[in-house]
């Protein structure tokens, strides 16, 4: 699906998004009188410093609203801008200050959904994605913490062993179905039913504690997180 | 106490945490005797480690009962994996329920390739905990000058602490020298000229523009006195913090937006010979730095 058709199918009463570079702002309107703001990257861009603190601007400036209305984080990103501007300006603070500030909205009563219907990798998908209460996809989606050819220099294995590895386990490698079974996708959505429809149904779903863990645990991606993390809690809390 | 003076750069995470807490005051939580290794690490065939390569627990600082975590750089980069993740997820929930401050000793390259995928949850979860737990009132202090520095992920999980302390050695940044060479190629990025890694992103330059609130010794005496003076300072995330980063971090692209070097960042803030910069000892740094440095006024 085209961004266009993406938000026309979430947006059936219309919505207000515009490209600024390779961002998007606006509002979407999903029928009734739910109005969802709405922030993102599109194009497979890179998340360098400048853009990070425009969209935490925007975030931040949703904020102390008498009844806080949805956010919607539409993500197909590359990883973060891998430079040596980037490093030197401190793009770890600029990243953290864009996670912050949506974490910041959730805390203050917004709802955070993200919508990935592209590409996210490594410090971009920690910002924006993760950083999000919930975390919706379309199927083709395409994130990746790292890429295998990359992983493959790290890690000393051939290519081809590491996709034989990958079949064992959704741990390591790229992929939807792997990040989804690892706990970090909610919920892939059906593009062949309406997508409003379904968007509406989470919206009308509270976000609570942080239950990416439990979706790792019960899905087999990630089988020890979230008992050690409860352990841990209990232990420090005796 | 003990050790007080040994180099936190050359110290493993157990060395580092006995010296910088008060003598005798740890306390672990699941430790080697729980035998929580990795469960993904025997596929590649690798060793595994008992702690998993962080050590989390509770201690006191000159009497105040902190929380506390230590990555260990000696093993697998000190990187983040499914339960040396966990293990930090954990600590940071329990300080948001007891309103206790936390102090972690970042040592780490960042996600542990090998469960890329559950390291970077476990990165997104600790984020979520930092700022669910600074909210409510809490002070999570991070500490930086450890061999493997604090790269990947663990950059961004610094860049959410309240308080950051950094030492010469101290290196923070997202994408590694080594990625940044590989990608963009040898002309954007030398990885193995040293003194270029270091003006990029090592402790001076964090402390100079801002990225970094106290600048110390490379050793325990100096990160506990910081340490201490900063738990005694705490004050919550709110909405205003985060306006003023928003203001504090346009200010920085607006004033060295153009910059290519280091030197070229120093040169903006006023420094006469930005070259003398790396040579000087702590405190010539500091005569120096302290007054011409972007301070961070607890903008973060």
């Amino acid at each position: 699906m085209t961004l266009d058709d993406i938000l026309a199918g979430l947006f059936p009463a219309g919505h207000s998004v515009q490209r600024q570079g390779s961002m998007l702002f606006g509002e979407g309107a999903i029928g009734g009188m739910e109005v969802v703001d709405v922030v993102g990257i599109a194009d497979g861009a890179m998340l360098g410093v400048e853009d990070a603190l425009t969209l935490a601007g925007r975030v931040l400036g949703l904020l102390g609203q008498a009844s806080p209305r949805p956010i919607l984080v539409l993500v197909d990103s590359a990883s973060q801008r891998m430079s040596r501007h980037d490093e030197l300006m401190g793009l770890s603070e600029y990243l953290a200050h864009l996670a912050k500030s949506l974490l910041l909205a959730q805390q203050q009563g917004h709802r955070t959904v993200g919508l990935l219907y592209g590409g996210s990798a490594a410090g971009a998908f920690i910002a924006t994605a993760l950083a999000c209460d919930t975390l919706l996809a379309l199927p083709g989606a395409h994130p990746a913490v790292m890429d295998l050819p990359s992983m493959a220099r790290v890690t000393k294995l051939p290519i081809a062993q590491l996709q034989d590895m990958a079949k064992a386990t959704p741990v390591f490698a790229p992929g939807l179905e792997n990040l989804a079974q690892t706990g970090a996708i909610h919920q892939t959505l059906d593009p062949t039913a309406n997508l409003a429809d379904q968007l509406l149904a989470v919206l009308r779903k509270a976000a609570g504690q942080d239950e990416r863990g439990g979706l790792g645990a019960d899905r087999g991606g990630r089988p020890k997180a979230a008992s050690i993390a409860a352990r841990i809690d209990a232990l420090a809390s005796a | 106490m003990s050790n007080l003076a040994v180099s936190w750069f050359e110290a493993t995470a157990r060395q580092r945490l006995a010296a910088l807490v008060d003598d005798g005051s740890f306390e672990e939580f699941l430790g080697p005797e729980a035998r929580e290794a990795s469960p993904h690490l025997g596929l590649f065939d690798l060793p595994r480690q008992f702690d998993d390569g962080i050590i989390v627990g509770r201690a006191k600082l000159s009497g105040k009962s902190v929380l506390v975590a230590a990555q260990e750089g000696r093993f697998m980069g000190g990187a983040f994996g499914e339960v040396h993740g966990a293990k930090l997820t954990g600590l940071l929930r329990a300080a948001r329920k007891l309103g206790q401050d936390v102090v972690i000793l970042f040592d780490t390259g960042g996600v542990r390739l090998q469960e890329a995928n559950a390291g970077e949850l476990a990165i997104s979860e600790i984020i979520r905990a930092i700022v669910e737990a600074r909210t409510a009132g809490c002070s999570v202090i991070g500490l930086i000058g450890g061999r493997a520095g604090c790269y990947g992920g663990g950059g961004i999980i610094a860049g959410c602490c309240s308080h950051l302390i950094v030492s010469e050695q101290g290196r923070i940044s997202v994408s590694g020298p080594e990625v940044i060479e590989t990608n963009r190629g040898i002309e954007e990025f030398d990885s193995r000229d040293r003194a270029f890694v270091w003006r990029t992103m090592g402790g001076k330059h964090r402390y100079l523009i801002g990225g970094a609130d106290d600048f110390v010794d490379d050793d325990a005496t100096g990160f506990r006195a910081a340490t201490v003076a900063a738990l005694a300072a705490g004050k919550p995330l709110t909405r205003t913090v985060l306006e003023a980063e928003q203001h504090r971090l346009t200010t920085r692209l607006a004033r060295f937006g153009k910059a290519q070097d280091g030197y070229d960042v120093w040169k903006a803030l006023g420094m006469a010979q930005p070259e003398a910069l790396p040579g000087l000892a702590v405190e010539a740094f500091l005569d120096i730095a302290r007054d011409r440095r972007e301070t961070s006024d607890d903008a973060r």
